[in-house]
């Protein structure tokens, strides 16, 4: 059997740095889901509203987000403001910045999108039975919209979290700079690690993401 | 002659600049069966639309039972609860079961006992054949299934006046008669229906008065005998001539 590099996990705390690096990037990941599925609701239901400018707005800033890699949105929040600006960002603040920016962008184009997917008929005809407006909202659209918007943010947040990797490029401490950083540590007495290392990552993501992975579908199935 | 659901007294609609229905006047009386037909893009929908106020009205009045309908009124989602309306293209809530569908509006909207509108929504789904798909949800049934279902919602509010826009019109026309059977029983058991359609037969079988609607305004009234054997106007003599070619061809003196 081939050297694989499992070893190095077992020295000193590796592999319970390697769970602190997960935790890290759980930690950011999570903080800007939360943060983008509140505006992003709240954005997305203005943007159902008619007001020209806040229209305008929201599709500048959309296009904006979507159109930028998030890479140079980390380095435009952490090098360029904190220089420009003179303010002093940490490197996870930055993150979670920047995640939310993105989520939130995200996140309302999906809230927008399952409002207006549900066909005015709906409304209609839940009107033609009498229902008070709160009631035709409260039975009829919302629980049809949420339907429609669960498994698209769910899918959101697995992408949120895979995409935390690229905080090591500012220098935050996450799983994968861990790695690379015990992958370094060890060069000279286990010079495989990058296998076993990365591998232990690779199972570490997806054990964060496949349960959600699993729910995101399973509703998708309950509610087709 | 009974009294009077449903008056509509000088109506009028119009979208954007184009008039869609001028200065129409019409009345409904318990338990009468009216049969609005005429070509397509008439009008004939949008007055249904009116009638319980999906639109809103340039002028005239709707009355049901004298209180005005107005999307303005406050009590309006009172006043819709005794309108009973089938959309052409069903629209029923798809995240319920059939048996949901029917309650919903009941239990919320009348704040009636959930046991109660449960035996009643179950005997109304056995009356049209639907017991076993109490809770099926919509897209397991067919067209006319969920027409059938539809109907069923709106009987359940106890409506006084219910209101079928061309509810046959997106069926396959094996369905057609299943939910045509359905309104025929309706009609017999005394309901008060105001119905738009283009199934000529069945408006003659089941209506106690023909209306033909074109251009926004009724050209013609009378008994559906009267209308489809001796129409009066040129404008209802043509449109009927458009259902009747095909069936007199032999007897036709074109050459």
């Amino acid at each position: 059997m081939p050297d694989m590099g499992f070893d190095v996990l077992w020295k000193g705390k590796n592999f319970l740095r390697l769970l602190g690096g997960l935790g890290v990037a759980l930690k950011i990941s999570l903080i800007s889901v939360l943060i983008s599925i509140i505006l992003g609701t709240v954005l997305g239901i203005l943007w159902h509203h008619n007001n020209l400018f806040i229209k305008a707005v929201m599709r500048s800033y959309l296009e904006v987000i979507r159109i930028m890699p998030q890479l140079v949105l980390l380095f435009i929040v952490y090098f360029g403001t904190t220089r420009s600006f003179g303010w002093d960002l940490s490197g996870e603040t930055a993150s979670v910045i920047v995640f939310s920016l993105w989520g939130t962008a995200e996140m309302s184009d999906l809230v927008r999108g399952a409002i207006i997917s549900i066909p005015a008929h709906q409304y209609e005809s839940a009107f033609a039975l009498g229902l008070g407006k709160a009631q035709v909202y409260l039975y009829v659209i919302l629980p049809q919209a949420i339907r429609r918007l669960i498994p698209l943010s769910i899918n959101l947040v697995t992408r949120m979290i895979k995409t935390t990797s690229l905080v090591l490029m500012i220098g935050v401490v996450e799983i994968i700079k861990v790695a690379q950083q015990i992958i370094e540590a060890n060069r000279m007495s286990s010079k495989n690690a990058a296998f076993g290392v990365y591998l232990t990552v690779f199972v570490m993501y997806f054990l964060a993401c496949w349960p959600i992975s699993l729910l995101a579908r399973k509703l998708e199935k309950r509610w087709r | 002659m009974s009294r009077v659901i449903l008056e509509i007294s000088h109506l009028h609609k119009v979208f954007d600049t184009n008039t869609v229905i001028e200065d129409l006047s019409l009345t409904v009386h318990e338990g009468e069966v009216v049969v609005i037909i005429g070509p397509s893009g008439c009008g004939k929908s949008t007055l249904l639309r009116c009638i319980n106020a999906l639109e809103t009205i340039q002028g005239g009045e709707i009355k049901l039972h004298g209180n005005t309908v107005s999307k303005n009124s406050k009590d309006l989602h009172e006043i819709r609860q005794k309108i009973g309306m089938v959309f052409q293209n069903y629209e029923l809530f798809p995240h319920m079961t059939v048996l949901d569908n029917v309650m919903l509006a009941p239990m919320k909207a009348q704040g009636r006992k959930k046991s109660e509108v449960r035996e009643e929504a179950l005997a109304l789904l056995k009356r049209v054949g639907l017991e076993s798909k109490a809770d099926s949800y919509p897209r397991q049934l067919s067209g006319g299934q969920k027409q059938r279902t539809a109907i069923v919602r709106a009987l359940c509010m106890h409506p006084e006046i219910l209101l079928f826009d061309e509810v046959t019109a997106a069926l396959d026309p094996q369905m057609v008669r299943e939910v045509l059977e359905v309104i025929l029983d309706l009609a017999n058991a005394g309901k008060t229906m105001l119905v738009v359609t283009h199934e000529m037969q069945f408006a003659r079988a089941v209506a106690d008065r023909i209306v033909f609607f074109d251009d926004g305004q009724i050209i013609e009234q009378a008994a559906p005998d009267e209308f489809f054997d001796h129409p009066k106007t040129d404008k209802a003599k043509q449109f009927l001539n458009t259902f009747t070619f095909e069936r007199d061809r032999s007897t036709t003196n074109r050459a």
